[in-house]
């Protein structure tokens, strides 16, 4: 087996093996244990029997497997992208929210008690 | 009817002080928001008479816009202004722009820079265009001048409004929330005072690009 695949497929097991400790400490909760796990499981296959590429883009209508690879993780990264954009917007948001309570805090301008959510 | 006149400010030691002792004679309470300054800003302020309210890092022309106005609100105002701090804007205006809020025909006013067109620069004329029509394109409604800071609330509709944009897209975003809350604009001609230093502190044409980027995006994330 070429070593490429070697590397590969040792690196997919390695990464599953992380993702399923993560499981069990509570990091990741089910569905994203089991979405990365198939992800890995797809790589380490596509690793060992490169064909199935191929045959997968046949059955879509793409030409070559290659292709199909490059399809697909560039529209994977476009929506993690956007996913990440999302969480950025987010983030200032309630940091803005932070700032502004700090703000008004320290001006006094705040009533005895008031709550963050209706200033953020 | 309680004034308060709120003014974003980050980085105008310069005109700050001159900017609220000239509003004293038309407000009840003058609020700036120092927005992160590393000048003295608002110290100046403070020395003038204003409630100043600190952000601690600098969020942004609309970040400050928004804190200050909930500043106004929890000061009991009745009409709310929002002013700019490098001396665009005359004093004399801000009763002028409550007048329809005053006599409830109107819910919010601009103050529209459309007096003496030819003072205004070419470039800065079809800036202002083109915020306008981005402005239309995304949210349905044609202001007049869209992005002119001098503005009046009433305080029914600066609780009702909320307001996430950050920066100077919040102009676009004020009438966005216009329309969403089917509040009635007025409009009432102003004059801009256009010196060196008030055009140094005008939006450049990359800063424009990226209010405008960032207004596009705002619809599409919020």
């Amino acid at each position: 087996m070429p070593l490429i695949q070697v590397i590969i497929v040792a690196f997919a097991l390695y990464a599953l093996t992380r993702a399923v400790l993560r499981f069990r400490s509570g990091e990741l909760h089910l569905g994203q244990v089991a979405l990365w796990s198939a992800f890995w499981i797809g790589v380490g296959v596509v690793a060992v029997i490169p064909q199935t590429t191929s045959w997968l883009a046949s059955a879509v209508g793409v030409g070559r497997g290659a292709d199909l690879v490059i399809y697909c993780s560039i529209i994977a990264l476009f929506y993690a992208v956007f996913r990440l954009f999302v969480r950025i917007e987010r983030m200032e948001r309630h940091i803005t929210g932070l700032v502004r309570q700090i703000g008004l805090r320290d001006a006094r301008l705040l009533e005895d008690g008031e709550r963050k959510r209706e200033v953020a | 009817m309680k004034t308060v006149v709120v003014i974003p400010a980050y980085n105008e030691e310069r005109h700050v002080g001159d900017v609220v002792r000239s509003l004293r004679s038309v407000a009840d309470a003058v609020v700036v928001v120092d927005d992160g300054s590393a000048d003295r800003t608002g110290e100046i302020a403070a020395n003038a008479g204003a409630v100043v309210v600190t952000h601690v890092i600098n969020r942004g022309y609309g970040a400050g816009t928004a804190t200050g106005i909930a500043a106004a609100l929890r000061l009991g105002a009745d009409a709310i202004v929002t002013f700019d701090a490098d001396g665009q804007h005359a004093a004399s205006d801000v009763p002028r722009i409550v007048q329809p809020i005053a006599d409830g025909s109107a819910d919010v006013v601009i103050g529209v820079r459309t007096v003496e067109r030819d003072r205004i620069p070419a470039t800065r004329r079809a800036a202002h265009w083109c915020a306008n029509a981005l402005t239309y394109a995304l949210f349905g409604m044609w202001v007049t001048d869209s992005h002119s800071g001098l503005r009046a609330f009433s305080c029914r509709m600066a609780e009702g409004m909320e307001l996430k944009c950050d920066r100077m897209e919040v102009a676009s975003e004020i009438i966005k929330e216009i329309k969403r809350g089917g509040w009635r604009l007025g409009e009432v001609p102003i004059v801009p005072i256009y010196t060196e230093y008030s055009l140094s502190k005008g939006q450049s044409f990359t800063v424009g690009l990226k209010t405008a980027w960032r207004l596009i995006l705002s619809k599409v994330l919020h």
